[in-house]
């Protein structure tokens, strides 16, 4: 196991170890309520501000919290960051909450924080978790916007609303039902895999031009 | 062969209790057990402040979210009575109209209908609202109903969390929604094309059965329950009392 700086744990869930592109984690929001761009980024916002303060909260009181309960103390953090951003987008942004649904309160069983919490804030010092969550919250809220974007055009020919193609569009309005869901990430989770297979591919023949060995992810990067 | 990049020495793959930072001193595989009691005093310390964390929030959030609730309701209701002069609001106590709640209620959760008024003081309407389980949640709609015409004047959905695509059409379809204008009473839903042509069918959507099964039997068990209360009472006598003589606007009287 090697230590990380902080630079790296901030830049890291951003991109190399993005929650949704290459951890798989969160797919349950990535897929409900990404069919337009400003559900994507409401949702991400709302994620990003429960994961960056329960990261806090645990990082700080990581000496208090018994092991024994610790799961369940997490929970108690995020379920209540959960229930303030519920009431908050409430309040401010009632037609989002709206469009949004149940899956604000869903936001509590989304592994990608719960991972958080139990793999790196519990262990680590405030400032490094706190660097942690805000990287993992931006990667999670790219891949939303990704998500987002490609299905609001392609479904709705439009981006946060504005129409973007006039009247001739015919929009493909699967992009925006539930298996457009599923063919999106398909296909942004296919581009994905393919670049990083690439570069995989190319610092192979470049390090090993007569081998078969394959450089880890490390050296990938 | 190719194999996928190894992420057995991610620091994130260490999900086993007990390891310790990287770099760190090593911590005993074996911890002692912490007392009940210190646990017990955690989680419920814990749980005290959280809920005294919400209950700030709420008291925040609340006044704006029944604020917004409120000019929903008011807007749906010029909507489903076609904009109306003003609007007043009554209560439904004991099988007859009332200006006030009935003892004990507040405002907000008790029965009521709202009478839309044209500009010269001419009963259009009753806005009622009304609220059934659909296919996932409840679906809370708010119609317009004319009881001399028996007829519907428009249906909107206030709430619902029907499925999207299929079952939120009741509200993003407005073909459906179309539907209900001037449907007379009692609704009966049919597939589309199966109509026979009578004034009170409604083409339910095809593949939100369902969903618009539930909206066509809200407003048909609201219809039968207040039918007896909003025959009997008078719209026109209703009007004239609450803008009739000393002038002053009653109560539950919003203008529009």
């Amino acid at each position: 196991m090697r230590a990380t700086t902080p630079t790296q744990d901030l830049i890291r869930g951003i991109w190399k170890e993005n929650p949704v592109l290459v951890q798989l984690l969160g797919l349950c929001p990535a897929l409900a309520v990404t069919n337009t761009v400003a559900n994507s980024l409401a949702m991400g916002i709302a994620t990003f501000f429960v994961l960056v303060g329960s990261s806090l909260l645990v990082s700080m009181f990581k000496k208090v919290i018994p092991h024994e309960v610790r799961i369940s103390a997490y929970i108690l953090i995020i379920a209540t960051f959960v229930t303030i951003a519920d009431l908050v987008l409430a309040a401010v942004v009632p037609l989002i909450h709206k469009e949004l649904g149940a899956f604000i309160a869903l936001i509590v069983v989304n592994c990608m924080i719960l991972g958080r919490q139990e793999a790196f804030a519990s262990k680590r010092p405030i400032g490094r978790s706190l660097l942690d969550a805000v990287g993992t919250g931006t990667g999670f809220m790219i891949a939303m916007l990704m998500m987002g974007t490609f299905r609001e055009v392609l479904g709705n020919g439009s981006i946060l609303g504005i129409s973007l193609f006039g009247d001739g569009f015919e929009p493909w309005v699967i992009f925006i039902l539930p298996p457009g869901g599923f063919l999106t990430l398909g296909f942004i989770l296919l581009a994905f895999g393919w670049w990083q297979e690439r570069k995989l591919e190319s610092i192979r023949v470049r390090q090993w031009p007569h081998g078969v060995a394959t450089p880890s992810r490390e050296e990938a990067a | 062969m190719k194999e996928l990049p190894q992420v057995a020495d991610d620091p994130r793959a260490e999900l086993e209790p007990g390891g310790g930072p990287p770099g760190g001193p090593p911590q005993p595989p074996e911890r002692p057990p912490t007392s009940s009691a210190r646990l017990i005093t955690t989680l419920a310390t814990a749980g005290a402040l959280a809920g005294l964390v919400i209950v700030l929030v709420f008291g925040w959030a609340n006044p704006r979210i029944q604020a917004y609730r409120a000019m929903v309701l008011r807007e749906a209701i010029q909507e489903v009575l076609h904009s109306p002069e003003s609007v007043q609001t009554w209560y439904v106590v004991d099988g007859a109209l009332s200006e006030t709640p009935p003892a004990g209620a507040d405002t907000i959760t008790a029965e009521k209908v709202h009478l839309g008024m044209d500009g010269d003081g001419q009963p259009i309407g009753y806005a009622i609202t009304g609220q059934e389980p659909g296919f996932q949640d409840f679906i809370l709609v708010i119609f317009g109903y004319d009881p001399d015409a028996g007829r519907v004047l428009a249906m909107k959905v206030l709430e619902s969390k029907e499925t999207p695509g299929l079952g939120d059409k009741i509200y993003k379809d407005s073909a459906f929604v179309a539907e209900f204008e001037q449907a007379a009473s009692p609704l009966e839903g049919v597939k589309i094309g199966a109509g026979t042509g009578s004034e009170n069918e409604v083409d339910m959507i095809t593949g939100a059965t369902i969903s618009s099964r539930t909206v066509i039997g809200i407003i048909n068990h609201r219809i039968e329950a207040l039918e007896p209360v909003l025959s009997s009472a008078d719209p026109a006598a209703t009007a004239a009392s609450a803008t009739g003589a000393g002038g002053a606007p009653k109560p539950g009287e919003s203008g529009s």
